[in-house]
C-alpha cells in the first residue's frame, strides 16, 4: 500500500459540496468552514439551495451546494473557480462540474450512480465512465458502503445510518486539507448530546473518513493552507443576515430604545426574524405578523410608541409595504426597512442574488417620497450597516431603506469583532413633559398649555419625537398632507410644494451627517469602477489584480444611495472612464447619469449569481484597451 | 409618596382644536359626543390614550381628541395600533374604524388583531355604504343593494361585523346604535373596563348616501319589536309589550309569545355572556331582522391571555433567565478565535 507522500502548500482554495437537499451539504460545508476559520485562514462562503425545501431525491431541481474559499491572504469572495467539487449524486456532479477548474479535483460517491440515480439527472451514460471527466481528477469513493461497514456495530437503521455519510465527506475532505477534528467532534457532541447513538455514529463516519484518506491510493499528497495574515484582534465568523440581527441589537441598546422587529416570514430575511426572537432578554420584541403590511404598519406604530421599529423582507414583501413606506415619509418618523435582495420580478429566484431592488427603493412610492437608502457590502458589514441606518432613522426622524441581498445575508466571513466599550451612543431626545397651568375656562379650571407644534423642525429640519404618554404633547398625526409647524391637516397649494420641498430638503441635508466617499487606488486615473452593495468582494478583488498590472484604475463602493455623499460627484470626475457594476441591468449607473450628468460604462448580470472576478477584470481590461 | 389626584375633566377637555368636518347629520357626531362624554370618567389622563384609525369618513375621529392620535392609512389600523400598544403597553388604544375600512381593504388585520386579543378597543362604525369616497356598497352593504357602483344591485352577499368578531374567537363583542346614546355609553364603558381586544359594532347612520338604514332599530313604533336588548343573566325578552321571547328550538332560535300555549319566561333562552364557548353568541350575531330582532348590548365579555402582555412577559421571562442582555455578550457570542498581533 502506498502511502500518500507530502504536503503541497496551497495560498487559497475553493470547495464546494453539493448534493441533494436532504444530503446534509449546507452542514458539511459549514462545519469546514467552522474548523478553517478556526484554524486561522480567511474564509468566504456561498450556500446555493434550491427554492423547494424537498424536490424529488436525486433530480436536478434538488441540488444543494456550498461553496467556501479559505486562504492565507485576505479574500473578499467565495472565489470564481471551484478546486475541489464534492458531488454525492449524479445530479449534483451534472450542475457544479463546469464550474470546477480543469485539473480540479471531482471527488464522487461512486454508490449513488446507479442506473435509475443517472436517469434522474438525465444522463443517456455514465460520466464516471465515459471520459467526460477526463480533464479533472476524478476520485470515486463507495461512501455510502464505507459509512454502512463503518457503522455495523451501531443500533442505528440501515436508513439513519446512511444519513451519516455527508460526514464521512467531511472526515475525507478534512484530511485532505490538514483539518483537526476535534472542533467537528465538539459540535457533534453540542448537537447531538441527548441522542448519544447519532452523536457516536457521526463521529465514527468522521473517523472513517478521514482515516479512508490516509489509506486509500488515490491522493498523491494533501495540502497545507497557513493561517492567515489578518489584523490582530478577536474574531467571529458570521453571515450577513446574522450581522443585520446583531447591527439592530446593538443600536437599539446604544440608543437605549427597545427594538421592535415586525416581519413577515420570506425568503431569504426570515433568518433575521430568528435571530432576533432568540434575543428578547436584550429588550427585543419580535412580531412575526399576519402580512407584509401588517409588519411595516406596527413598526410604525412601535415607532410612534417610542421603540426603534424596524421591518424586514424582501423585494415581493417591499412591494407590499409601499404605501404604509409613504404614510412613514408623512409623519416623519423613525423606521428601518430591511430588504434583503433577491431575483425578482414577482416571485422570481427567491434563493438567488439580485440587485435589482435599487429602484423600488429609491422610487417605489406613490408621490414625491424621498427615502434614504443605504447598503451594506458583505456579510459582516451587516453590521455596520444595520447600526448605521437605526441611527439615521432616529436622529434625523425618517424611514431608511437599509439593502442586502441574499448572497450576503447568507454568506458568511471572518468578522473582527468592534469593541463595544468604543461605540458611539445613538443620542436620541423626546420633548418632555408640560404642565397644564392654573386658571379657568378649561373643564376643570386649568388652562391647557399651548398646542404642541408636532412639526416645528430644528436646524436640520427634524421635527420632535413627541412619545404618546406625554403630559402637554398631545397630537395628531396621519397621512393627509400636513401644514408645516403645526402638523394639522393641511390642502393649500403653497403649503404642498413647500412640504414636499421640505421633506426632500430633510432627506438631503443628511449628506452632511455621513462620511464622504472614498475610493481605492489613486484618486485621478483612467478609470473608476463602481459599485454597491454585496457585490465589493469581487470589484475590489478585480481591481487590485488590474491594479498588479500597473493600469490606473480605482474602486469606489457607495454604501450611501440616497442621499450621496457629498463630495461624490467630484470624485466620478476625476476619471476618465466610470465603470458601474451591478447585479441589475443598470439601475446605478441610471441615477448616476442623471444627477451628475456624467457618461457611464455598465458591466451587469442578472443570473441570480454573483459576479465572478474574471468577468469583472475581463471588462476593466477592455474599457482600459478601448 | 403622595398621590396627586387627577383632574376631574370634562367632556370638552377631551376636544381638539380643529373643525369637525363629517356632514351636517351624520350619526359619527353622536358617536364622538358619547366618547368624549365617557373618556373622563375612565380616569385615564388624555396623554394615556391614543385613537388610531385608518381611512374613511370614521377614520377623521382622531383629529377631533385632544389625545394622541394617529390616522393611517386604509384597513391598516389595527397593526399600528399593535405597535402603538406592544411598545407601550400601559397606553389605552382605541382603533376607531368603519366597514370598509375594517372588514373589506383591512379584513386581515382586524381578525388578526382579534385572535390575538390585543389589549385595544375597536369601534366600527357600520353604515353599511362607502361614504367617502361618494357611495359605493360595502362588504355589509344588503344583498341586491343599488349603489353607484350596483346600478343593477350588489351580488355580493354581505358580511356581519359581530359573527367575524366571535368567529376570530373575539373576548368582548358588543353591538350599539348611533341613536340610543345611554346604551352606546354603556357599551363604551364596558369595552374600556374590558382586558383584551373589545370590539363594539356601532350601527351609524350615512345621511347622505344610506339614510335611514337603521331606521328599523331606532323607530318609536317599531324597535321594540325589531331589537333585542341583552342582559346578563337574564331571559331574553323583547316587544313592545315585553310578551316576546327567544327560545331554543333544537339549535336554532325561535320567537316566542309569553303565555301563549302555556310559556313562561322559564322556558326562554337566558342571555350568558360569560361562556367560554362562543356558540350561543354566535347564534346572536346571526339573528338579523326582519326575521328576527337583532341583538344589542354585549354579546360575548370572557377573560382570555392577552397578546401585549404575554410579549412582555416573555421579554421579563427572558432577562430574568439570561440577564439583561450586554453589547459585549452578544459580540463575542459563537465561535471565536484571536489573531496576534
Amino acid at each position: 500500500m502506498t502511502m500518500p507522500q507530502g504536503v503541497q502548500e496551497r495560498t487559497t482554495v475553493t470547495i464546494r459540496f453539493a448534493g441533494d437537499s436532504g444530503d446534509g451539504m449546507q452542514l458539511t460545508g459549514t462545519q469546514f468552514t467552522r474548523t478553517s476559520a478556526i484554524f486561522g485562514n480567511d474564509i468566504s462562503t456561498f450556500p446555493d439551495f434550491p427554492a423547494e425545501i424537498r424536490a424529488p431525491a436525486g433530480t436536478l431541481a434538488g441540488v444543494s451546494g456550498f461553496q467556501v474559499h479559505f486562504g492565507s491572504e485576505e479574500l473578499h469572495t467565495p472565489g470564481d473557480e471551484v478546486d475541489t467539487l464534492v458531488a454525492f449524486n449524479p445530479a449534483a456532479l451534472k450542475t457544479n462540474v463546469d464550474d470546477v477548474r480543469d485539473g480540479g479535483m471531482v471527488i464522487v460517491n461512486e454508490d449513488s450512480f446507479g442506473t435509475t440515480d443517472l436517469k434522474k439527472a438525465h444522463y443517456d451514460a455514465n460520466p464516471l465512465e465515459d471520459g467526460s471527466l477526463d480533464k479533472f481528477r476524478l476520485i470515486k469513493v463507495p461512501a455510502t458502503k464505507l459509512t454502512q461497514e463503518a457503522l455495523k456495530d451501531s443500533p442505528l437503521g440501515n436508513r439513519d445510518k446512511d444519513r451519516c455519510k455527508n460526514f464521512f465527506a467531511l472526515g475525507l475532505i478534512s484530511w485532505l486539507y490538514g483539518r483537526p477534528l476535534h472542533a467537528v467532534e465538539e459540535w457533534i457532541d453540542q448537537k447531538f448530546g441527548k441522542n448519544p447513538d447519532v452523536a457516536n455514529a457521526n463521529r465514527t463516519v468522521l473517523h472513517a473518513g478521514h482515516a479512508y484518506g490516509e489509506t486509500c491510493e488515490f491522493f498523491e499528497h494533501t495540502y497545507h493552507v497557513s493561517k492567515a495574515k489578518l489584523p490582530p484582534g478577536r474574531y467571529r465568523r458570521i453571515s450577513g443576515n446574522e450581522a443585520t440581527a446583531i447591527g439592530f441589537i446593538v443600536a437599539g441598546k446604544l440608543a437605549g430604545k427597545d427594538v421592535f422587529y415586525g416581519s413577515y416570514p420570506i425568503t431569504p430575511a426570515s433568518d433575521v426574524l430568528h435571530v432576533l426572537s432568540r434575543y428578547k432578554h436584550f429588550d427585543v420584541k419580535t412580531f412575526q405578523a399576519e402580512d407584509e403590511i401588517a409588519a411595516v404598519c406596527s413598526s410604525i406604530g412601535a415607532s410612534f410608541a417610542g421603540d426603534l421599529g424596524i421591518t424586514g423582507t424582501s423585494g415581493p414583501g417591499l412591494a407590499l409595504k409601499g404605501e404604509a413606506l409613504g404614510l412613514a415619509v408623512m409623519t416623519e418618523l423613525p423606521l428601518v426597512v430591511l430588504n434583503v435582495q433577491r431575483g425578482g420580478p414577482s416571485t422570481g429566484l427567491p434563493t438567488k442574488t439580485e440587485q435589482a431592488d435599487l429602484f423600488q427603493a429609491m422610487y417605489g412610492r406613490n408621490g414625491e417620497c424621498p427615502m434614504v437608502v443605504i447598503a451594506a457590502n458583505s456579510p459582516a458589514d451587516c453590521f455596520d450597516t444595520a447600526v448605521e441606518a437605526c441611527r439615521i432613522a432616529m436622529q434625523h426622524m425618517v424611514p431608511v431603506n437599509l439593502l442586502t441581498d441574499g448572497y450576503i445575508a447568507n454568506g458568511q466571513e471572518p468578522w473582527a469583532i468592534p469593541d463595544a466599550d468604543k461605540m458611539a451612543p445613538i443620542v436620541v431626545k423626546h420633548p418632555g413633559p408640560v404642565k397644564a397651568s392654573g386658571g379657568n375656562g378649561n373643564g376643570n379650571g386649568d388652562v391647557d398649555p399651548p398646542l404642541f407644534k408636532a412639526y416645528l423642525r430644528d436646524d436640520r429640519l427634524v421635527r420632535p419625537w413627541a412619545l404618546p404618554g406625554t403630559e402637554g404633547l398631545q397630537h395628531r398625526i396621519g397621512g393627509l398632507e400636513k401644514a408645516d409647524v403645526t402638523g394639522n391637516v393641511n390642502y393649500e397649494p403653497e403649503n404642498h410644494e413647500h412640504m414636499i420641498a421640505t421633506r426632500q430638503k430633510k432627506v438631503d441635508l443628511i449628506a452632511q451627517h455621513i462620511p464622504e466617499q472614498t475610493v481605492m487606488g489613486p484618486d485621478e486615473g483612467d478609470l473608476l469602477v463602481v459599485g454597491w452593495g454585496g457585490t465589493a468582494g469581487a470589484l475590489r478583488t478585480a481591481v487590485e489584480r488590474v491594479q498588479k498590472q500597473g493600469k490606473s484604475v480605482a474602486h469606489c463602493h457607495i454604501r450611501y444611495l440616497n442621499p450621496f455623499p457629498r463630495n461624490l460627484g467630484d470624485v466620478l470626475k476625476r476619471y476618465k472612464k466610470v465603470l458601474v457594476a451591478e447585479l441589475n441591468c443598470g439601475q446605478l449607473r441610471f441615477i448616476l447619469r442623471g444627477k451628475f450628468l456624467i457618461d457611464a460604462y455598465g458591466v451587469n448580470k442578472v443570473q441570480g449569481k454573483p459576479f465572478l472576478v474574471s468577468e469583472l477584470e475581463n471588462k476593466i481590461n477592455e474599457l482600459l484597451s478601448n | 409618596m403622595a398621590t396627586e389626584a387627577l383632574p376631574q375633566l370634562k367632556a370638552k377637555d377631551f376636544a381638539s382644536d380643529q373643525e369637525i368636518r363629517w356632514c351636517p347629520g351624520c350619526g359619527d357626531y353622536a358617536i364622538l359626543a358619547q366618547v368624549k362624554k365617557v373618556m373622563p370618567e375612565l380616569g385615564i389622563p388624555r396623554e394615556k390614550m391614543v385613537f388610531v384609525s385608518g381611512i374613511g369618513c370614521s377614520s377623521r375621529f382622531p383629529y377631533y381628541m385632544n389625545t394622541y392620535g394617529f390616522h393611517t392609512i386604509h384597513g391598516r389600523a389595527p397593526a399600528v395600533a399593535t405597535g402603538v400598544k406592544v411598545a407601550n403597553p400601559e397606553l389605552t388604544v382605541f382603533v376607531v374604524t368603519g366597514d370598509g375600512d375594517g372588514l373589506s381593504i383591512g379584513g386581515n388585520h382586524l381578525i388578526h388583531a382579534i385572535r390575538r386579543n390585543l389589549d385595544v378597543n375597536i369601534l366600527l362604525f357600520n353604515n353599511r355604504i362607502y361614504g367617502l369616497t361618494k357611495g359605493q356598497y360595502s362588504p355589509t352593504s344588503e344583498h341586491g343593494k343599488k349603489t353607484k357602483s350596483t346600478p343593477m344591485g350588489s351580488v355580493d352577499n354581505p358580511l356581519h361585523p359581530l359573527s367575524i368578531a366571535i368567529g376570530a374567537e373575539a373576548s368582548f363583542v358588543a353591538r350599539t346604535i348611533d341613536r340610543n346614546v345611554q346604551h352606546m355609553a354603556d357599551m363604551l364603558r364596558r369595552a374600556a373596563a374590558h382586558k383584551g381586544t373589545a370590539f363594539i359594532e356601532i350601527y351609524q347612520n350615512c345621511n347622505i348616501f344610506n339614510d335611514g338604514a337603521f331606521l328599523y332599530s331606532t323607530e318609536k313604533d317599531q324597535k321594540d319589536d325589531t331589537t333585542l336588548y341583552l342582559e346578563h343573566g337574564k331571559p331574553m325578552i323583547f316587544g313592545k309589550e315585553r310578551n316576546k321571547g327567544i327560545r331554543l328550538n333544537g339549535l336554532n332560535p325561535e320567537i316566542v309569545t309569553l303565555g301563549e300555549g302555556g310559556i313562561k319566561e322559564d322556558d326562554l333562552l337566558f342571555h350568558d355572556e360569560q361562556l367560554a364557548e362562543p356558540s350561543l353568541a354566535y347564534m346572536l350575531s346571526r339573528m338579523r331582522y326582519p326575521e328576527f330582532p337583532e341583538p344589542m348590548g354585549v354579546l360575548r365579555c370572557v377573560d382570555q391571555p392577552k397578546f401585549d402582555e404575554e410579549m412582555t412577559n416573555q421579554v421579563k421571562e427572558a432577562k430574568a433567565k439570561r440577564g439583561e442582555g450586554k453589547i459585549a455578550d452578544i459580540l463575542n457570542e459563537g465561535d471565536t478565535w484571536d489573531v496576534a498581533g
